[in-house]
């Protein structure tokens, strides 16, 4: 579904990326970890078009599509969804008009028609549920006032209600309360299923207790210096990230 | 302050101005000194403080305007496009100023009173206020106005009256050549009586130029209430001084909205309030959307006489193209005026490289238990909201529209009557999609 060929990025002519090959497959779901600045928001900044980052070298095909090609809003509509680290509050836009707008800009992209208002009602019922998102927090403007917990679990609410292929969670667990992380995790792991994709981005082993991934990847320095199951998770929670310095040198 | 002045229109307003009033008009006095008080103060020019990025004089030796225009025939189906959709109300159409009874649906209720302001001058009420209020006597295009007014609209809600539905003026302007209008406006608002007021504007000229100077002044008396809505959009080749004089006594509430939208070439707005009894409540809210070669100056002045009066002010301004917006915010604090509260903000957001903002806001305070506080921004889309909404697959065109709205949003949420808050969305959604 996702593959990344030797991506190279920088921000303001820093290199940031410095070459990263990824495979993700259907169904399957990916966790990228590393120490801050080794350059894991960055990736996700990049897969979902954030301007000020120039892609220098390498290409990401998505679904058959050159990713790297579309706009920020036509990769949503491909079926790339970014839950942002921090999820910005617009002030007078409500959550309500914000998800019927992006839901039927995806679906006309797709030829299909707007939802019914009975039908966006419903679906909204349905995903609510999924992540225990508070209904009055609905027809509040979008993020304002909302607790951090708030923000995130509107994240993976938008997630299901826009339902695409690929899931990148930006560190979606980091100022979560556990019960929140909790409600957070169960909400995605419901989400999982064979035709939709993980790619998860955290800095601390303990989201990946409740969201067990196939895969997780050790980020450094812009590289991915390590690929392995969910062990790898446990031993660097165990030995931190100290000895990638060591094994940088020898790569 | 009297500047030399020889644009001919000048001279034309005052050898014009001179034969239009007969001596047997009861007005005659009034309207002499008016004029002379005209003739004294002069036109306006950039070097005029309160007229200083706005050159009126540019706009008036373009072209002969003529200073009267009768009102020419006007159908039903003509002022059909000022309505509001879906809000029930009453409505007064006015003609070059001149309203007209069978286009309108007034409201007939005891002790509400709407007339022509020819019609009134034998009023209580109008002996009382008309021409009475302390901020137009210094005002160059009041003088005018009163030395050359044809008539307008006369509105008296006596004492406890309620108008139960919002009273929808529509403003037509029909014009055979340029014409400079002058209507005048007199409301007036009793103890305790409270209404609504949405006023709008039909233009059905067509390659001239209607130049309107209109003076309304509103009255409100202990613990009246009014909303005064003023839409201004629709009429393309036009210019438009306004002032709009309010007084308020004890514990009255006035809320003022201004809607400033595109199709006027420009708009200068006076809008002062005299708080002459204690308690009041004053809210000034307006919304600037300006397009193309647009300017629009909104001069505002809040005068704090007496004690515990609060007043609230915010406009916002959405500025595309080559547009041109003026903001200047005046509260004048007088000594006696303790605890007084005064606010003031002015928030910009600028959609293009040329257009221009110029805000000012002047506070003189000379109280010193009171609560007052001014603010200025002017900033461009927030990149990243931007790139939020679009990271949810809204296009860049539909997320800068919902950003607009959501900029707007404080001006348009405090719309009591939700038609026209809906009418007004719509209105700005139009013009910034055009876009």
């Amino acid at each position: 579904m996702l593959t990344i060929k030797n991506l190279h990025a920088e921000v303001d002519g820093k290199a940031i990326l410095k070459g990263i090959d990824l495979e993700i497959r259907k169904g399957e779901v990916h966790a990228i970890m590393g120490p801050n600045g080794s350059g894991k928001s960055s990736l996700a900044s990049v897969l979902a078009g954030r301007e000020n980052y120039t892609v220098t070298q390498g290409e990401v095909n998505f679904d058959g599509k050159e990713l790297l090609e579309l706009s920020p809003e036509d990769r949503a509509r491909e079926g790339v969804f970014l839950a942002f680290q921090y999820p910005v509050e617009i002030p007078g836009v409500s959550n309500l008009n914000f998800l019927k707008t992006a839901l039927n800009e995806i679906r006309a992209y797709k030829g299909l028609p707007a939802l019914e208002a009975k039908e966006f009602l419903k679906l909204t019922k349905e995903k609510q549920q999924l992540v225990d998102f508070n209904a009055n927090l609905m027809n509040r403007s979008l993020n304002e006032g909302f607790s951090g917990g708030e923000k995130k679990r509107n994240e993976i609410f938008q997630l299901a209600m826009l339902d695409p292929k690929l899931g990148i969670l930006d560190e979606t667990d980091s100022g979560l309360d556990i019960d929140a992380l909790r409600i957070v995790a169960n909400g995605v792991n419901k989400l999982r299923g064979p035709e939709k994709s993980f790619l998860l981005i955290t800095h601390y082993q303990r989201l990946l207790d409740y969201i067990i991934p196939d895969f997780v990847h050790v980020l450094y320095n812009g590289r991915i210096v390590k690929t392995g199951t969910k062990e790898l998770a446990l031993e660097l929670e165990e030995k931190g990230y100290d000895w990638l310095r060591e094994a940088e040198v020898h790569v | 302050m009297t500047h030399d002045i020889t644009i001919p229109f000048y001279q034309y307003i005052l050898e014009g101005g001179n034969g239009l009033t007969p001596k047997e008009d009861v007005l005659y006095a009034t309207r002499q000194d008016a004029l002379a008080r005209f003739r004294s103060l002069g036109l306006p020019d950039l070097k005029t403080e309160a007229w200083r990025y706005t050159n009126i004089q540019r706009t008036l030796k373009e072209q002969p305007f003529i200073l009267q225009q009768q009102p020419l025939p006007v159908t039903a189906s003509q002022v059909a496009p000022a309505a509001i959709a879906d809000l029930p109300c009453y409505r007064a159409v006015l003609v070059n100023g001149h309203l007209q009874p069978e286009l309108s649906d007034l409201p007939e209720i005891k002790d509400i009173t709407i007339s022509k302001l020819s019609e009134a001058s034998q009023q209580a009420g109008f002996k009382a206020h008309f021409d009475k209020h302390p901020h137009l006597a210094d005002q160059p295009f009041a003088a005018l106005n009163t030395a050359l007014f044809a008539d307008g609209l006369y509105i008296e809600l006596k004492k406890n009256a309620i108008l139960d539905k919002p009273l929808h003026i529509v403003h037509v302007y029909t014009l055979s050549q340029h014409a400079f209008l002058q209507p005048r406006h007199l409301f007036i608002v009793h103890p305790h009586a409270s209404g609504a007021i949405i006023e709008s504007s039909v233009g059905l000229h067509d390659g001239v130029v209607a130049f309107v100077n209109s003076v309304s002044e509103v009255i409100l008396e202990e613990n009246a209430e009014l909303w005064h809505y003023n839409l201004q959009n629709t009429v393309q080749d036009s210019r438009h001084v306004t002032h709009t004089a309010i007084l308020q006594q004890a514990y009255s509430r006035y809320h003022h909205h201004n809607f400033a939208l595109p199709q006027a070439n420009l708009i200068r707005n006076n809008l002062s309030v005299a708080l002459k009894g204690s308690y009041t409540e004053t809210d000034l809210h307006g919304l600037t959307l300006v397009t193309e070669q647009q300017h629009v100056d909104n001069h505002t002045f809040v005068d704090h006489l007496v004690p515990h009066c609060n007043s609230n002010e915010l406009y916002k301004g959405v500025l595309l193209d080559n547009a041109n917006s003026v903001f200047t915010g005046r509260i004048h604090v007088h000594q006696d005026a303790q605890k007084t509260n005064a606010f003031q903000q002015n928030n910009n957001l600028l959609l293009s490289e040329k257009a221009n903002i110029n805000s000012q806001p002047q506070l003189e305070i000379y109280a010193d238990d009171v609560k007052c506080s001014h603010g200025f921004t002017v900033g461009q889309f927030s990149e990243e909201s931007l790139f939020y909404l679009r990271s949810r697959g809204i296009g860049q065109e539909a997320a800068k529209t919902l950003l607009v709205n959501a900029f707007a949003f404080d001006i348009t949420d405090q719309v009591h009557i939700p038609a026209l808050q809906h009418y007004l969305t719509e209105e700005i959604l139009r013009y910034v999609t055009r876009n």
